[in-house]
């Protein structure tokens, strides 16, 4: 079953042509993986899947993108509504100045939720879901600001994943980690790969490797090659992808 | 030679980079000089005595007693605890009255005997002369010189500066139309100030902003006198038409003016505390489903309140210290405001409006300073206040 | 997964919430504009009936109810320049030590504070100030003098924080490359730094005289003069002043019911040189801007 579906799709910050003429079918409950050198593109593109990128002024899209058969920039179409079906997870852990608990109710909150007891379970739920219930299970009421960049991280995919999204979108998300705080989220990422459908924007290529079905390649704002991920990095059509994951350049 | 002539110039950095120091402790220097002479000074005017029968019991009278006394206003010395007798008010000018001019003598030589004959045989009089006429083997009780207190600068609810015999410098009266006509302005300006400050940091376009941004500078580049002047032409008259008043110098006059002052300094602090939510935090709330608005109250406003309550407390220190605005549209009545749509008066404006006419070094002149010594410590500590909160955003 | 019924239907709520918080911001926003243009046009309009060639050529006349207003002027001209003679030097000289000199993090946090305090500090209390120290201390009496220097120590904190600002936005590396040549620090602020940091910090000197041109509290005092029938001679004498001016024309002339047009005059006149003020700062500004882009 086609999740996301991109056709033809070009951007442009200003007069920059940031994307050109990008196509790409995502298959729903696989993980998807987006490599390429800093500035290629593969960010904005992720970015487009749930608007972000309407926050920022002088930019301007072509093209076509899907989400179960739905014009997500179609005429008439609530861009709040499709974020609550669309997760994200940023590059660094960007907690509000909340509690804990505050912190993953928040999407449930915005979204009209007043049942207390529905949320508190949604939270426990979904702490234990990203592994973090037992460390914070203590300390719901305190800052989510006192945690550690790893426990944030995962807080915030917590936080992501309270309000039920079908799809979660992960910026570099641990780029800003150290190498412990990495391997539990990949962990984290490998569990969740069967529930939801995941693109994941990286600059590591093993982390590709290790979390992926199937990995995008970007350069100069082109999708150079997409395919199964372990086809990707043993035996790639393209001499471009060739170079680049054997890191000739990039 | 060029060495010697860096450290010259080095050396004059240095100095002026302690200038704004050495000023905040010259004006301190200086006005507390000016005004600690006021608790030195005599209750009744210098160079004034005032006298009663010996039979008389009461050595101490408060300031404001005193001008009750010569209002009229207390007539019995039971009232100040003294015996049952009917209080004769006796000033100088009143000496006509009782003695001809033959027995004062030709060049007044009989005036201190005659007083002094006076004094003794009236229970009840109260008597207010030079110092010059008081004879030597004097028939009545000279009051004590007494110095005016701190209780009666600061608990004084009264504010008669030019009262005889005995001036009354009491501050309440001021700083509470002071406070009023403030926080009447803060609470007139606030909802309009973040408002603004929001449309500007979240809402507006980058093309809007551009144009708004200006026109909210050129506000704050507006001379106070000509608020004040706006306030006089067009506001007052309004107030009064509009709400059937009989004057419409009231302090609502003033926090009106004030508050269109105020609104520049709150809408720029305000809107720049804002714009330092990171723009992750913001992209975090909408990523969830939720608006723009929800992300606003639920996420911009908690990070940056410190520097939204700065932005109050700025205002508010600003509304404080105004002057000449308030002058023109107050009314300036020197009483314990009972409502806001009377007139009041506030320090700046009573500094501003009597200095002119105080003599230099006078008790009038001291307790000015004295005012403008509050008023210094007031805005002082909302600075002060202010850097506390924006010293704890930082963490 | 199956969609969460609890996350039902809320969106229209949570929409509608946004679209009135948002027109009442828009509306308050556009008010405060309409508050401000119907200010400036009231006087604008008023003031223009009165402004003419004699208006800001003559001296007041008939007890401030005819004539005009050239003595005010020339009053403000002169407290303008006095103060900006002080002023000037000694606050580019301290948002030059502040941002160049000053490496003791406590010394530099302890004169902003001060800084700050002072940008705090009541005109009238520098009106006191003034006159305590300036006028009867140093035997100054009512004079240009006096007022200059009282608006010079007011305008100081504005001054020494916008050069602050200016030079800080100077990226470290073109200090590094000047000390690098062998320059001095003296010679890497004189010829590097300053030069590009110039336009903000001009920007902040005509706020100043913006500012200073307008205030009336710290002059009542020290050097402002109710009228004066001819100009001053010195800077020890008195002079008249365009907001003093209009304070006490509106509330206390003679007539003040026949001097109110003298009064929309002034006031004009004091709204004008702001316009003038600011229009100046932003050309400037925008001006340098592109220069910058272009280089």
């Amino acid at each position: 079953m086609i999740k996301i579906d991109a056709q033809n799709v070009d951007f442009y910050y200003g007069d920059f042509h940031a994307l050109k003429n990008i196509s790409m079918q995502i298959e729903a409950n696989t993980s998807v993986a987006f490599i390429g050198p800093s500035g290629c593109g593969k960010s904005t593109f992720l970015r487009l899947f749930n608007r972000m990128n309407d926050l920022i002024p002088d930019t301007h899209m072509d093209g076509k993108i899907g989400i179960d058969g739905r014009d997500i920039y179609g005429k008439g179409e609530k861009v709040d509504q499709l974020r609550k079906n669309v997760g994200m997870v940023f590059q660094k852990p960007n907690p509000f100045p909340k509690t804990i608990f505050e912190n993953v109710a928040y999407g449930l909150r915005v979204n009209g939720v007043k049942d207390n007891g529905y949320i508190e379970e949604t939270v426990v739920k979904t702490l234990k879901q990203v592994v973090l219930w037992d460390e914070v299970k203590d300390k719901l009421k305190e800052s989510a600001f006192a945690l550690s960049g790893g426990q944030q991280q995962r807080l915030c995919i917590a936080r992501a994943l309270a309000i039920s999204p079908s799809i979660l979108l992960m910026d570099e998300p641990t780029s800003a980690l150290d190498p412990i705080s990495t391997s539990k989220i990949e962990e984290l990422i490998h569990e969740l790969k069967n529930e939801y459908t995941i693109v994941i924007v990286t600059h590591n290529m093993q982390q590709a490797a290790r979390v992926s079905d199937k990995t995008g390649y970007f350069y100069l704002g082109e999708l150079i090659e997409f395919d199964n991920t372990r086809k990707i990095f043993t035996n790639p059509e393209k001499e471009s992808t060739q170079n680049y994951i054997t890191g000739r350049f990039g | 030679m060029r060495k010697f002539f860096e450290k010259i110039v080095e050396g004059g950095l240095l100095i002026s980079g302690s200038v704004t120091s050495f000023t905040i402790l010259l004006i301190v220097f200086f006005l507390f000089k000016e005004a600690s002479g006021l608790f030195s000074s005599p209750v009744v005017e210098e160079g004034y005595v005032l006298a009663v029968n010996k039979s008389n019991d009461v050595s101490h009278l408060s300031p404001e007693t005193i001008m009750d006394i010569f209002d009229a206003k207390i007539t019995n010395w039971k009232e100040v605890n003294g015996k049952d007798e009917e209080i004769l008010v006796f000033r100088f000018s009143d000496l006509t009255q009782y003695y001809s001019e033959e027995e004062l003598g030709d060049e007044f030589q009989y005036v201190p005997e005659k007083i002094s004959e006076l004094v003794g045989k009236e229970p009840g009089i109260i008597a207010f002369f030079p110092q010059q006429y008081l004879a030597q083997n004097f028939q009545g009780t000279v009051l004590p010189e007494e110095k005016i207190s701190l209780s009666d600068f600061f608990a004084g609810t009264k504010w008669y500066p030019t009262s005889a015999p005995a001036p009354i410098f009491g501050l309440i009266p001021l700083l509470l139309g002071t406070l009023l006509v403030s926080i009447g302005a803060i609470v007139l300006s606030l909802p309009f100030g973040v408002a603004v400050a929001i449309y500007l940091a979240e809402i507006a376009n980058k093309r809007t902003r551009e144009i708004l941004k200006p026109v909210i500078e050129l506000l704050a580049g507006i001379p106070s006198v000509v608020y004040g002047f706006f306030g006089l032409v067009v506001i007052v008259p309004l107030i009064q038409k509009g709400l059937n008043l009989p004057v419409g110098e009231t302090a609502f006059a003033g926090s009106v003016v004030l508050a269109i002052m105020a609104l520049p300094t709150i809408i720029t602090v305000a809107e720049d505390a804002m714009r330092t939510t990171p723009r992750a935090m913001k992209e975090a709330s909408l990523a969830l489903g939720a608006t723009q608005w929800q992300t606003i109250y639920k996420v911009i406003i908690p990070y940056s309140i410190s520097g939204i309550t700065s932005a109050i407390v700025l205002g508010i220190g600003r509304a404080i210290g105004e002057t000449m605005a308030v002058l023109m549209v107050t009314g300036n009545a020197a009483v314990i405001p009972t409502s806001f749509f009377e007139p009041v008066r506030t320090i700046p404006a009573t500094i501003a409006a009597e200095l002119g006419e105080a003599p230099a070094g006078g008790a009038h002149y001291q307790a000015l300073f004295l005012l403008g010594a509050v008023l210094f410590i007031i805005t002082l500590l909302l600075s002060i206040s202010v850097e506390y909160i924006s010293s704890k955003r930082k963490m | 997964m199956a969609p969460v019924q609890k996350l039902g239907n809320v969106d229209t709520k949570k929409r509608t919430s946004q679209k009135v918080a948002f027109g009442i911001f828009t509306l308050l926003s556009y008010l405060v504009v309409v508050i401000l243009f119907f200010i400036l046009g009231f006087i604008i309009i008023q003031g223009g009936k009165v402004i003419s060639w004699d208006f800001l050529t003559k001296a007041p006349a008939e007890g401030m109810t005819a004539g005009g207003i050239f003595p005010a002027i020339v009053g403000t001209l002169y407290l303008v320049l006095g103060s900006s003679l002080i002023s000037f030097p000694i606050g580019i000289m301290s948002g030059i030590y502040m941002n160049e000199y000053a490496t003791n993090g406590k010394i530099i946090r302890f004169i902003r504070i001060m800084t700050n305090n002072l940008s705090g500090v009541p005109s009238v209390v520098f009106g006191l100030f003034g006159m305590s120290l300036f006028v009867i201390t140093l035997g100054w009496g009512d004079s240009i003098i006096a007022g200059s220097f009282t608006l010079a120590l007011m305008s100081l904190p504005l001054i020494i924080r916008t050069t602050e600002e200016a030079l800080k936005s100077i990226d470290d590396s073109f200090r590094h490359g000047s000390l690098a040549l062998g320059a001095t620090k003296l010679q890497t602020i004189g010829r590097v730094v300053l030069p590009m940091a110039f336009p903000n910090i001009i920007t902040g000197l005509i706020l100043s005289i913006g500012r200073v041109s307008g205030e009336t509290a710290p002059i009542l005092f020290t050097v402002a003069a109710y009228f004066l029938p001819q100009l001053p001679g010195s800077i020890f004498d008195q002079c008249m002043a365009l907001p003093y001016h209009l304070y006490v024309i509106s509330t206390s002339g003679t007539d003040i019911e026949a001097s109110r047009g003298m009064a929309y005059g002034t006031a004009l006149v004091l709204i004008a040189i702001v316009l003038v003020v600011n229009l100046l700062a932003n050309a400037l500004r925008s001006y340098f801007a592109k220069k910058v882009k272009m280089n």
